[in-house]
């Protein structure tokens, strides 16, 4: 076995320290090491979007980084998207949408959408299309996820309103 | 699927990077992006005894411009060339390449340089450089050399870039006035790998003959495929649908062994290359008031 790195990285908030193989991809470091299985492994060439997960904010394919690349970088999965029991407003969407059937795509469409509505809270269909051709679902045929996304939208919309009004 | 081992080190210097490529002698990979190498390790297509990481070099990443050039950093990453007023505004061909490339997730990671480096066949980036006389600064051992776009892309996956050097700039002028610009493209699904592509740069003067022509396309050889008789035979002539197709005719002959798989057959790609050649200058033609 080749030397260990090591690799200190917030994931979820939550701060680890280990030591890794340098050939361990991110997504097998979240699911074995960390137990985050929330994250899927499709196709490990970066093309099905299973894996997808934030860096430092940003959307990444997990499968096609290496844990130590991320020694000290700061990792959201779909296990952050909202506290045990509850629902972020994009899976609420989701889910009110039938956004999903398997699932099995579903976090790596989560976390896009999480960049998406965070770079453009209004977006287009084409927008969404942009944003989301990289994240391949076998079930759906998509039209419910263009109308989770959509519906996304909207409820981040209006909690923002809501929250301003208050403050108002 | 899962990586062969190998070491790995993730050096501060471009000096200690040079010197871990001389030590591993040939043996080892530099990783930057890792949107191409990463595939490539998961399938085990590539066994490198090492990886040298890139990611804490200083100065390596960042676009700025610099007496008519567009100096950017290899580690520079396709989302901030993406996002990049300067790049949009000086550098439209770029900016509109780089939108072809992949998937934004892909971009986010995803280097100028690691394309540059990859040489893939298919990729926007290598034919985008050749068709705006981009250079390469690369660091070796020997000091740091300038190297043309037209004489970087060797074959299939192969670059001018030595076993101990590492490609840290690519200079690309700004668009000169009068010249319009376009890219082309077909793949089958939108950021799919391209099956051919054209880029192509007409400079078009006020009594409306074309100064200067720049006709590359990728996805029909093992590198960027610059047709020098189509661009010849377009100087002095005035933008229309027959000088087009004369061009494209031109660029048929000048495609030599064209790329052949499930993607797409040789002759389909020879009429891919027409067609595009066509709209491509087309839309050139336009952009120039």
């Amino acid at each position: 076995m080749t030397k260990t790195c090591r690799v200190r990285v917030k994931v979820n908030g939550v701060a680890y320290d280990e030591e890794v193989e340098p050939r361990l991809t991110l997504v097998d470091f979240l699911r074995e090491r960390l137990a985050l299985t929330g994250t899927h492994v499709g196709c490990e060439h970066g093309v099905c979007g299973a894996c997808t997960v934030l860096v430092d904010g940003r959307t990444a394919r997990s499968c096609l980084m290496l844990a130590v690349q991320a020694d000290g970088a700061k990792v959201e999965t779909v296990e952050g998207l909202a506290p045990e029991g509850e629902l972020h407003p994009i899976q609420m969407a989701f889910l009110e949408e039938h956004g999903l059937q398997c699932g099995f795509c579903t976090p790596g469409f989560l976390m896009a959408v999480c960049e998406l509505l965070e770079d453009n809270p209004g977006p287009s269909d084409d927008e969404i299309k942009e944003m989301l051709g990289g994240q391949i679902c076998r079930c759906t045929g998509y039209q419910s996820i263009l109308r989770a996304v959509h519906r996304a939208a909207a409820n981040q919309q209006a909690a923002r309103a809501a929250r301003t009004t208050l403050r108002a | 699927m899962k990586p062969p081992p190998f070491e790995y080190a993730a050096p501060d210097t471009l000096e200690e990077v040079v010197s871990l490529l001389q030590q591993h002698a040939g043996e080892a990979k530099i990783l930057a992006g890792g949107q191409s190498l990463i595939p490539l390790l998961n399938m085990r297509f590539a066994r490198p005894a090492a990886l040298i990481d890139l990611r804490r070099v200083a100065g390596l990443d960042g676009i700025r411009e610099e007496e008519g050039r567009l100096i950017i950093g290899a580690m520079t990453t396709k989302r901030a060339v993406e996002r990049s007023r300067l790049v949009a505004n000086r550098q439209p061909l770029l900016h509109a390449a780089t939108r072809w490339i992949a998937h934004p997730q892909i971009r986010n990671r995803g280097t100028v340089g690691g394309s540059m480096a990859q040489a893939d066949p298919a990729a926007e980036y290598p034919a985008t450089a050749v068709a705006l006389d981009a250079h390469f600064q690369l660091v070796g051992p020997n000091g740091a050399r300038s190297v043309a776009a037209e004489d970087f892309f060797v074959t299939y996956l192969t670059t001018a870039l030595d076993e101990n050097e590492v490609l840290t700039e690519v200079h690309v002028p700004v668009l000169p006035e009068q010249t319009g610009w376009s890219i082309q493209e077909v793949a089958r699904r939108h950021g799919d790998f391209a099956m051919v592509g054209g880029v192509f740069l007409l400079g078009i003067d006020s009594s409306r003959r074309c100064t200067r022509a720049r006709i590359v396309h990728f996805g029909v050889g093992p590198t960027p495929l610059r047709s020098r008789d189509a661009e010849q035979l377009l100087l002095g002539e005035a933008p229309g649908e027959a000088v087009f197709a004369a061009a494209a005719a031109k660029v048929d002959e000048a495609i030599d062994e064209p790329l052949s798989d499930v993607h797409a057959s040789a002759e389909y790609r020879r009429h891919l290359a027409r067609v595009l050649t066509r709209r491509g200058l087309a839309e050139a033609a336009g952009r120039v008031a």
